[in-house]
């Protein structure tokens, strides 16, 4: 886990990269959510504090939009498209497929903190339903086989193909 | 001066004032939740729907944000005025079936008892208007509460659902608020309110408990008034 002193520091580090703008706040916990793979408590309190927006208007903010989360993920975040195209696709079952591969529902992480699992309603790639992104690798026509094959290859620890 | 009419009747109003305000001097009693004078606004409760007429256009609009306009044909009690008025509140009772202002409201607007709606229980007497959140930063300034997550999981509160540290247990958001959502509890010496604790300050002359403690304190800093003068309920001073 990272220490708070190091959180802040990387906050403080981030919010200057936008020379203090307050209207930089979306982009500011974007790059805080790169840095540390979710939104910190103690990061949203430096970048309010650094950017001289009151907490409560960072939290709705970063509450607002599902793209963050405030809970720690995993290594690895697994995020089945549930848009209307690869719902008709099967998304379900790829979603049930996911659940039982790595024995969590979606919004949760694995115990080993390797594999977050989430579903988005639409990544705009509908032509390749259904898909399932992981991390930033775009994965389309998936199938059962394709999850058993894809998750095992990451959870051997190497990199992605 | 801006003239236009109201439920037939001639009125002249200042330019840019909303049509809500031109109504209420004319004597016309349009129903509201969020508009309220200490605060921005934000035509967020939708109750003060009215019909505008301009030409040969009839347009539903919120009253509380609309200006008035020269001929200007206003009608706050149409049939079809009244119908939206009655599925809005509908919709709001149905999200906050406990609350006892919107249920006198749906007597009086004649709204049929039987819901339409499968009423909420989570959500408390909350209709989201946003008012509290409005009068913690323009009014108070310290911007302690505000709405968090979104769709039908938005709710109010301070941030990370825990105790407020910039909270000063003013209860300006009790106040404001048109539904009673916000509890804040007072007994003695102690305030309750979004989670947290407050001390009060007893008044130095009568012993009466009338602020809390940081309410005073924030005063004292923003205005520079010595604590000392403060720590004087109104009453004594």
């Amino acid at each position: 886990m990272t220490n708070v002193s190091e959180i802040r520091k990387k906050t403080k580090l981030i919010v200057k990269k936008y020379s203090g703008d307050k209207s930089a706040l979306i982009a500011v916990l974007q790059d805080i959510q790169e840095a540390f793979n979710y939104l910190p408590k103690d990061a949203l309190a430096t970048a309010a504090k650094a950017l001289g927006i009151p907490v409560s208007r960072v939290y709705e903010v970063a509450t607002f939009y599902t793209a963050f989360s405030l809970k720690p993920r995993g290594e690895h975040v697994v995020k089945i498209c549930m848009g209307t195209a690869c719902h008709v696709r099967g998304a379900a079952a790829i979603q049930d497929k996911m659940e039982r591969t790595l024995c969590i529902k979606p919004g949760e992480t694995t115990p080993d903190r390797k594999f977050s699992l989430e579903t988005v309603n639409c990544v705009g790639a509908c032509a390749l339903g259904p898909v399932v992104v992981i991390n930033t690798e775009y994965h389309g026509q998936m199938t059962m086989a394709k999850v058993d094959k894809i998750i095992g290859k990451l959870k051997e620890g190497g990199a992605q193909s | 001066m801006v003239n236009l009419i109201i439920d037939g009747k001639n009125v002249t109003a200042q330019k840019d004032t909303m049509v809500l305000e031109a109504a209420r001097s004319a004597g016309v009693n349009i129903p509201t939740l969020c508009a309220h004078e200490a605060i921005s606004r934000s035509g967020s409760c939708r109750l003060c729907v009215v019909e505008v007429k301009k030409g040969n256009r009839t347009r539903i609009v919120t009253s509380c944000l609309y200006p008035v306009e020269e001929g200007l044909i206003v009608d706050t009690r149409s049939e079809r005025v009244q119908n939206v008025r009655r599925l809005v509140l509908e919709l709001l009772l149905a999200r906050c079936p406990k609350s006892e202002v919107l249920q006198k409201l749906a007597a009086d607007l004649g709204v049929d008892p039987h819901p339409r709606f499968v009423p909420d229980t989570d959500k408390g007497k909350c209709i989201l208007c946003r008012s509290c959140v409005r009068v913690c930063e323009e009014v108070v300034g310290v911007s302690a509460i505000g709405m968090s997550s979104r769709g039908s999981h938005k709710t109010v509160g301070p941030p990370f659902k825990e105790a407020s540290s910039v909270c000063i247990g003013c209860g300006a958001c009790v106040y404001v608020c048109p539904t009673g959502h916000i509890v804040m509890q007072s007994t003695g010496d102690k305030r309750k309110i979004w989670r947290r604790t407050f001390k009060m300050q007893a008044c130095e002359k009568c012993g009466k408990y009338f602020a809390p403690v940081d309410q005073l304190k924030f005063i004292s800093k923003k205005t520079g008034t010595p604590y000392k003068e403060l720590a004087v309920c109104t009453e004594c001073r």
